[in-house]
């Protein structure tokens, strides 16, 4: 290299690493480091939490006999719930996508809706179908052993998660090439081959990117494990943080979840490397839906049976709770006020978020380099790490560092916005992506500075997209459960505390208004990814 | 209506002295990454007022990062870009004055168009925008859609709201991006020569940028042919093309024979006999002769150039042949028709191009 001839250039000395992006301005470089930065809190604190033991105690914690019961009852948890919703989902893809099924519309919708019943909801509907004084025996004097522990877990699961990937499955049916399969079958393999060796290859990422969210949740959920008193992970260690107060060993069960999610992450990474784009620039056709005839009779009771039990259920039983057997009037009386907190904290953690996505959008789209890729991963941490394991960090992290933040909503709110930054960056991400960059040049080139060119032509564009991600977090913030038992101050007891205290004492006509009121909440969520998937 | 065009007319009588070029860009250079080859190289030229500058060059040359640097949205490694004398290359783009027509056109899809043009007019007090803007839609023909928006326009439309946008906030210079490419070919054309009037009517200073040496050449008053992030030759289309400087250029432009020979005095010995070339050289050289230099007649059996293959074209008529296992093209009037196979006499009738290389 003839570098001293180019004095005049003004370049970094040679053999020095440019960790940060040059010309990226300081107002989406700062908060896009303290985003980053702050999702390392929760990985540093469990560490420093779990080797506060000697080494006799971390030895005998690592290696009790119990933690590999543990990992099994979570594997076989989340291998039961896939192969579970991928029988729920599959069909209910194939019929609205390559068959002539009616009403496809209508089951698509109907095959969302279960997002709107949250895990611990959907156990409580569960919970309160069997038994001695179940809604069933109630009703019409059919006893059903209640249901709990794997089954009931499962169960509760499957119904709640399994429209994630009949989402995924559905799109990768629909956008998939009908010449493809058409080909396949003109080269002479039979319709079971051509399924095997064309269809499926292709179905895989979908498969794999829809099991990968299912296990995730999973692995972090607690209030649907809990409630059906299942011994997986999230349940021991919230049962050693609340009951047995043993705090390291909680925070080794939660670095053990920890390292299980990522697991599956990085497997994940690994197996969907292969490439499946489309090649040649021919239009794809879509295939042509295939008459279902005769195998309308097992279509037809497939899908009542599935949204009897994935809508009809948890509709059911809170109507049963609500209008035939409904609790005291001073239990309605006490909604607002539980809304109201729950919608205290959940306002401020969702603009939060959206404060700290815009930037890291902008970075991540506009700014592109190594440095803005790490970002935007870690924006991710505080999504994939399971909720519990989170919520003790920030318990380990207040307690040890800042103690004037233990206990306080601020503690809450933070953590919160933490645990849905990625929900938030997702939908302003894909809007600005479709701002072109030469919009913003176009509008420098007519004379206006950086905060004229916002206010006037970045903004309009993202603000819907904004607004979906304010939406996304809101919802999930007003439903969420293991953070806010673990970190909500003293008595702030939201609607989803609410619902798990009372159904986990039994007192099930108690919940059910709260119930009804998360519902009805998780439902805009759902409507809010209705109109999107419209398009 | 054209008042409002005269955007920067030079004052009548004003005191003799140099002209000064509107635009001087000197040594410029850029790379993207430091293990990429210079996207850029040592880009010099100047450019008068009132002056239309084609940058032609395959994609990948360095045509539009060298626009991108005038307009201010890339950063020079080196060098300097002035603007009426003035350094602008720290400057950052909304402060250049320098106008900009994308290739996408890059309207704002939430503005109408009237919007769309006010938005340029930061000058110009708010009350009055809404009026000016449409005088400036009316100048290329859309005052009438002035409260459409821009989806519910047509690509011509939209291009020329664009220009519209980019004339309204009166720049000193106005810099195309590939402008004709989205457009389809009968289209193309027209809008093409519409435009070109406008900015000579308005004696607007414009560099575009293209891959296409047909538009380059009928667009603009001079031509730079980039390649591989350098300038090769600057000058007048017609010159450009009747004496490129490089191999590369000759053949960038249009059809050409290149030959070896060797250069005595002004005539140079070839395969095809003795050539006249343009200057006075000794010793080998490479030279172009464009196919239309080239004349075909009839020759006895067994002598001279085979036709090889031909290409009937409507107005002429284009001819590969053999001679001596070496191949040539020549192009002919469409009246004077030759039969594959047939054998011809071969003759150059003009001079020769001497290449640099």
């Amino acid at each position: 290299m003839n570098q001293t001839h180019q004095t005049s250039t003004p370049r970094r000395a040679p053999g020095f690493p440019r960790l940060l992006p040059r010309g990226v301005p300081l107002h989406i470089l700062l908060p896009s480091l303290i985003a980053a930065g702050a999702m390392l809190v929760p990985l540093v604190y469990l560490g420093l939490r779990a080797f506060e033991a000697d080494s006799a105690t971390l030895l005998d914690l690592v290696f009790r006999p119990r933690n590999l019961q543990l990992l099994l009852n979570t594997l076989a948890l989340a291998a039961g719930v896939v192969a579970l919703t991928t029988l729920m989902a599959f069909p209910l893809a194939w019929l609205v996508t390559r068959t002539d099924i009616r009403f496809k519309k209508a089951l698509t919708v109907l095959g969302v809706i279960p997002l709107a019943v949250p895990g611990y909801v959907m156990a409580y509907a569960l919970i309160g179908l069997g038994g001695n004084y179940g809604v069933l025996a109630q009703l019409t004097g059919i006893q059903l052993p209640r249901l709990q522990g794997y089954w009931g877990a499962t169960l509760a699961l499957s119904l709640y998660t399994f429209p994630y990937l009949f989402l995924n499955l559905r799109a990768a049916l629909a956008g998939l090439d009908g010449n493809l399969e058409e080909s396949a079958r003109s080269l002479g393999y039979s319709r079971g081959e051509t399924f095997r060796r064309v269809t499926l290859p292709h179905l895989m990422p979908a498969l794999m990117a829809g099991w990968l969210v299912i296990t995730l949740y999973v692995l972090g959920d607690f209030g649907a494990v809990a409630l059906m008193r299942y011994e997986a992970f999230s349940y021991a260690i919230y049962t050693q943080y609340s009951g047995a107060f043993d705090r390291v060993y909680a925070a080794w069960l939660a670095l053990m979840l920890l390292a299980l999610a990522t697991c599956f992450v990085m497997l994940d990474s690994l197996v969907v490397k292969r490439k499946l784009a489309r090649i040649g620039t021919g239009v794809a056709r879509p295939m042509m839906p295939q008459p279902l005839g005769r195998a309308r009779f097992l279509a037809w009771p497939y899908l009542v049976a599935l949204f009897t039990a994935s809508i009809g259920l948890p509709v059911m039983i809170l109507a049963y709770w609500l209008l035939l057997a409904p609790p005291d009037l001073s239990f309605f009386a006490r909604v607002p006020g539980t809304l109201l907190r729950s919608a205290g904290a959940a306002l401020p953690a969702a603009l939060l978020a959206a404060a700290f996505a815009l930037p890291i959008a902008f970075l991540t789209v506009r700014y592109r380099s190594p440095f803005a890729i790490l970002v935007e991963r870690s924006a991710y941490i505080g999504y994939a790490i399971p909720p519990l394991a989170l919520a003790l960090a920030m318990v380990f992290f207040s307690l040890r560092t800042a103690p004037f933040l233990y206990q306080t909503l601020a503690m809450l709110v933070i953590t919160w916005a933490m645990a849905s930054l990625a929900l938030a960056l997702g939908p302003i991400r894909s809007a600005l992506l479709q701002t072109r960059p030469s919009m913003e040049e176009a509008a420098h080139s007519l004379g206006h500075g950086p905060i004229s060119t916002f206010t006037h032509v970045i903004f309009p564009r993202l603000r819907r997209g904004i607004l979906a991600g304010v939406v996304l977090v809101f919802v999930l913030c007003m439903k969420e459960l293991p953070i806010t038992f673990l970190l909500a101050p003293t008595g702030y007891t939201t609607l989803a505390v609410t619902v798990f205290t009372r159904t986990s004492e039994g007192m099930l006509a108690e919940a059910a208004p709260f119930a009804a009121a998360i519902v009805v909440f998780s439902s805009l969520s759902v409507g809010l990814l209705l109109t999107k998937e419209g398009k | 209506m054209m008042s409002n065009l005269n955007l920067k007319a030079a004052p009548q009588g004003a005191p003799t002295r140099l002209p000064e070029p509107l635009l001087s860009v000197g040594g410029l250079h850029k790379r993207y990454r430091r293990q990429d080859p210079l996207a850029v190289e040592d880009v010099s030229f100047s450019l008068d007022n009132g002056e239309i500058l084609a940058l032609l060059g395959p994609s990948g040359c360095g045509k539009t990062t060298t626009l991108r640097m005038i307009a201010g949205f890339e950063h020079p490694d080196a060098g300097e870009i002035l603007l009426r004398g003035q350094d602008v290359t720290r400057l950052p783009p909304q402060q250049r004055r320098i106008g900009i027509v994308f290739q996408d056109y890059a309207l704002f899809p939430h503005m109408s168009l009237g919007e769309n043009v006010a938005f340029a007019m930061r000058h110009v007090p708010k009350a009055k925008r809404a009026a000016k803007a449409r005088e400036w839609l009316d100048l290329v023909g859309l005052a009438d859609l002035a409260a459409r928006m821009p989806d519910q326009l047509s690509g011509g439309q939209q291009q020329r709201v664009a220009l519209a946008r980019t004339l309204a906030a009166e720049p000193e210079l106005v810099l195309l991006d590939e402008p004709f490419s989205n457009l389809d070919a009968a289209l193309r054309e027209s809008t093409r020569k519409e435009v070109r009037r406008l900015f000579k009517a308005s004696g607007t200073s414009v560099i575009l940028v293209t891959h296409d040496q047909a538009e380059a050449l009928s667009f603009a008053d001079k031509v730079g042919v980039m390649h591989s992030g350098k300038l090769i030759q600057v000058d007048r289309p017609e010159r450009i093309y009747q004496a490129p400087a490089t191999s590369f250029v000759a053949e960038f432009l249009g059809h050409t024979n290149l030959l070896e020979g060797d250069a005595d005095g002004e005539i140079a010995r070839t395969a095809l006999g003795p050539v006249a070339i343009d200057c006075h050289c000794r010793g080998p050289v490479r030279l172009s002769l464009r196919p239309e230099y080239l004349t075909l007649s009839s020759t006895p059996e067994g002598q001279g150039a085979t036709i090889v293959e031909r290409e009937f074209r409507g107005h002429d008529c284009f001819y590969l042949l053999e001679q001596h296992g070496q191949q040539f093209c020549a192009i002919t009037p469409s009246h004077c028709l030759w039969k594959v196979g047939e054998q011809v006499c071969l003759e150059p009738q003009r001079t020769a191009t001497v290449l640099r290389d």
